[in-house]
């Protein structure tokens, strides 16, 4: 079963779960050309982007499942031990019950407890080894050199989730998606990959049946999409929120965003750093100057060391021009 | 070593396997803005002002850590890079307090330069975010002003480097991240000024002492005596518009006189009385077969490094003042008595390449008969600006020999103190030859002339093997460290700079320093010992008459020439408004 698991991922198409979609096989063959050496095996589960809240189902209802992924990891790859990597609500909450699970194996828990940014996979790295949590260039990839310098794989809860269904030929192409705002119930969904954005509020019985724009791939990094645009594909991270039109202060979302960026990011680059506190000054005062917006927006996307900061006009930028303008 | 082309805006360049397209950019004189970028540091690509675009990449790429790729096409003055450009420049300037006409490193900024040379107007925008800041002085050493930091971490990262985990260190506060001086018992700063030198902006400087040296020169109740150390006469220069490593020595001497020094002292004189004394102690304690090691204690921050960090080696450290110490109790006690001048009438003021200097004159340890043997210290960089606001151009200026009738004349041995080795070298070459009575054939060490951070060096002298090392950058001392505790008798003498290629590289020397300035001024440390018919401090006529005269005396030598240390608690944090 070991020798083949990554073939397995690689027909099954699995992408990775932590939300940048990158073929999870890819990475697994990459970490096993480095076998000889001392392998880390993370499983990130830092969960730090605002309404994303699936990795917690799982850690609730399917602790068995997930441990068991991590356990495929670690007989896949020779030399290696595991790191649960938790975010410190989540480390206190679930990890006794993880350990009637994962007790006996190479598997030890680590409590997150820097901010967003750690779980990016680079600055996870650094946070573990108790430096600032930065990301760090790649190359090197963690893949050749990342925790303390040794190979490194590192999959979102999900991703290991998934490959214990893979494992056991109970993979069927599906994703949880977090689903809150202006819904009736909030919650998790575990449905395929392969449908839209509509398809999925309608399955789920979350359609508004009032003026509504939603919030798709995260609390944070999520790009606005109106009613009429829900026939996209999923792509990213599975969460859609929905706001009622009428009842949505658009400057105070703005500044929920600001200031989650403002102390979330990790403040290490220029455009980064100093846009984000130069948007919150901005969404504070409720006065956007959009020709300044624009100039920070184009710093912050083609300068940004890491996703984080190219990422983040991405909600502003489509909640002006869709939502503000009209 | 694989080599291939790449280009660079169309053009086609030689690039080796390993380069990074800033330092090919660089070597083929193409200009791309870099500033928090430094030699000594690895890229933390945080300025994000040496974007290029790469031909077939989606994203701009930050040049400085961008490895070289055969063929790959790269461009540097594209419209997005010029645009970017300009904001990321205005958000870091807007970041900081851009006092610059008040601010003490106008001249050696590279955010200003930057400002100047891509003809940038702050619009202003964005309101001060940093004003009110406290402000810091760690000892009587470096000032530092939060609010002219831009936050690139390079101070940080060459302070983890230079002490046990770091004195300057990030703080996280609620939205950003502040460095500020660990207020940890067991981190402290070891003055030793490297933050400066790699500090892009102005939030890191000496803390200033030449404004009180102006006004005394200005008292004439006071005898103001100059001495400078050996590592100004290759760098003071750069402050002039000269190339790195020309030797200026004769120039400062009569810039110094037009100054209005009373006297100008050369510390490369002492420098030798502190070969007399150091040699001596090695002799003795390899005959009496102790095969610890003896480290050299000139650098002031090695000192406290010791002190602080490693105490338990301070058994090991040699007794012996450093040169510009033993010259200023030199003067205070044996000139001054020649010229008929009290010590309370004299005021000595050093001019050296380092920052910790000014914590070393403050050691109460030192004093000889209740009187401080230096009043005051400034660095390389406020004596070009003591020489600047009296409209004295060093390039310009004629050359002068030293009028001193005694202790005027210095060795080469004395001049290459400066550079890491040096201290080694001349050691060595009083050692042999007080050891063999005859000196050394060759008197130079080629190894040792490397410009490495560990070089070490074996000899035999009258048949005993004998194990030598010199090592610059508290980096490299942590190894040289490491590996006495392993074989606590694996060297015989140890030479520790502090700063990477010793003082030639010293928190107070002229800015920028990178690895190519830092050859020059101790290759040219190198030359003027060439040039020296002087090349042994035993031999150094008046060092001869001094013994004979002066430092005969057993208690003498003793209260001028040597010193204690102790275990050291953590020093003093001023905070200012």
């Amino acid at each position: 079963m070991e020798q083949d698991i990554i073939l397995k991922m690689k027909e099954a198409n699995l992408l990775g779960r932590g939300g940048a979609l990158f073929p999870t096989w890819m990475k697994w063959d990459g970490v096993k050309k480095q076998e000889g050496k001392k392998i880390y095996i993370i499983a990130n589960g830092s969960e730090g982007e605002p309404a994303v809240f699936k990795d917690e189902h799982i850690l609730k209802n399917h602790p068995k499942e997930f441990i068991e992924g991590i356990k495929i990891a670690l007989e896949t790859f020779s030399g290696s031990e595991a790191i649960i990597y938790l975010n410190h609500i989540y480390f206190d909450k679930y990890k006794k019950n993880l350990e009637k699970y994962s007790d006996g194996s190479k598997i030890t828990y680590f409590r997150k407890t820097a901010r967003y940014i750690a779980g990016d996979e680079t600055a996870l790295m650094s946070h573990i080894e108790g430096k600032r949590d930065e990301p760090r260039s790649k190359p090197p990839y963690p893949a050749e050199s990342g925790l303390y310098g040794l190979p490194t794989l590192v999959n979102n809860i999900e991703t290991y989730y998934r490959i214990s269904e893979i494992a056991s030929d109970k993979y069927t192409g599906k994703i949880f998606y977090s689903i809150s705002g202006d819904v009736k119930q909030k919650g998790v969904f575990d449905l395929p990959v392969s449908l839209s954005i509509e398809e999925v509020l309608k399955t789920t019985g979350s359609y508004p049946n009032f003026e509504f724009f939603i919030q798709y791939g995260g609390g944070a990094a999520g790009a606005i999409y109106l009613p009429n645009e829900l026939k996209a594909p999923i792509l990213g991270a599975a969460s859609i929120i929905i706001y009622n039109r009428k009842k949505t202060d658009l400057f105070k979302l703005m500044e929920r965003w600001a200031t989650f960026y403002a102390a979330e990011n990790c403040d290490k680059c220029t455009p980064c750093r100093e846009s984000s506190n130069r948007i919150l000054e901005m969404v504070r005062k409720r006065k956007l100057d959009i020709e300044n917006l624009r100039e920070l927006f184009l710093v912050l996307e083609n300068t940004s060391f890491c996703p984080l900061g190219r990422g983040m006009s991405v909600p502003y930028k489509t909640l002006i021009d869709k939502v503000m303008k009209s | 070593m694989i080599e291939f082309n790449i280009f660079i805006n169309g053009q086609e360049y030689k690039a080796k396997e390993g380069d990074k397209v800033l330092e090919v950019a660089k070597k083929f004189d193409i200009y791309i803005p870099a500033l928090c970028y430094h030699c000594d540091l690895i890229p933390h690509e945080s300025c994000r002002l040496c974007m290029v675009e790469v031909e077939g990449d989606k994203n701009l790429r930050a040049s400085c850590s961008l490895l070289v790729k055969p063929g790959m096409r790269v461009h540097t003055n594209t419209p997005l890079i010029e645009q970017t450009l300009k904001i990321n420049l205005e958000l870091i300037f807007a970041q900081h307090e851009g006092k610059c006409e008040t601010c003490k490193r106008k001249t050696n900024c590279k955010l200003l330069e930057l400002v100047q040379e891509k003809h940038f107007v702050a619009s202003g925008k964005y309101s001060n975010r940093k004003s009110n800041h406290p402000k810091y002085q760690f000892g009587p050493s470096i000032s530092f002003d939060p609010s002219k930091c831009i936050n690139c971490e390079n101070c940080s990262e060459i302070c983890a480097m230079q002490t046990n985990g770091g004195y300057l260190r990030p703080r996280e506060g609620k939205y950003n991240f502040e460095v500020s001086p660990s207020l940890a018992h067991d981190h402290d700063c070891i003055y030793c000024g490297q933050c400066i030198a790699h500090c892009p902006v102005g939030a890191l400087s000496e803390a200033e002492d030449y404004p009180k040296v102006q006004k005394l020169l200005k008292n004439n109740n006071k005898k103001v005596v100059f001495q400078f150390a050996p590592a100004i006469r290759t760098s003071i220069g750069e402050e002039f518009g000269m190339a790195p490593g020309e030797v200026v020595t004769r120039k400062i001497f009569s810039a110094l006189k037009k100054l209005g020094a009373y006297k100008v002292f050369d510390t490369s004189f002492a420098a030798d009385v502190t070969i007399m004394e150091e040699s001596e102690e090695l002799i003795q304690k390899v005959l009496n077969g102790d095969n610890e090691v003896m480290f050299s204690s000139c650098c002031p921050a090695w000192v406290k490094y010791v002190e602080f960090y490693e105490p338990s080696f301070i058994k090991n450290l040699t007794s012996v003042r450093s040169p510009q110490i033993i010259l200023g109790g030199l003067i205070k006690n044996y000139w001054a008595k020649k010229e008929r001048i009290k010590p309370k009438d004299i005021v000595v003021v050093s001019i050296m390449p380092c920052t910790a200097k000014k914590f070393e004159i403050t050691r109460r340890e030192l004093k000889i008969d209740g009187i401080n043997p230096v009043d005051f210290i400034i660095t390389t960089r406020e004596f070009a600006k003591l020489l600047k606001e009296s409209d004295i151009n060093l390039k310009e200026i004629e050359n002068i020999e030293s009028d001193m009738e005694i202790m005027g004349t210095f060795t080469g041995a004395g001049e290459i103190f400066g550079a890491s080795g040096g201290v080694l070298e001349a050691a060595i070459r009083t050692t042999y030859s007080k050891l063999t009575g005859k000196s050394l054939e060759n008197l130079e060490f080629k190894q040792i002339h490397e410009f490495r951070g560990i070089k070490e060096l074996e000899l035999s002298i009258n048949g005993k093997k004998l194990s030598f090392a010199a090592v610059s950058g508290i980096e490299n001392v942590k190894e040289i460290l490491r590996r006495i505790k392993d074989n606590p008798t694996r060297y015989n003498c140890v030479e520790v700079m502090a700063c990477p290629g010793g003082c030639i590289s010293g928190g107070g020397q002229p800015l920028p320093t990178d690895n190519e300035i830092r050859k020059a001024r101790s290759n040219g440390l190198y030359q003027a010992d060439r040039d020296n018919k002087h090349r042994e401090s035993h031999k150094n006529p008046d060092i001869i008459k001094l013994y004979d005269e002066f430092l005969c005396k057993k208690e003498i030598r003793h209260k001028i020439c040597h010193t204690s240390f102790k275990k050291r608690n953590k020093g003093k944090l001023s905070v200012l408004k």
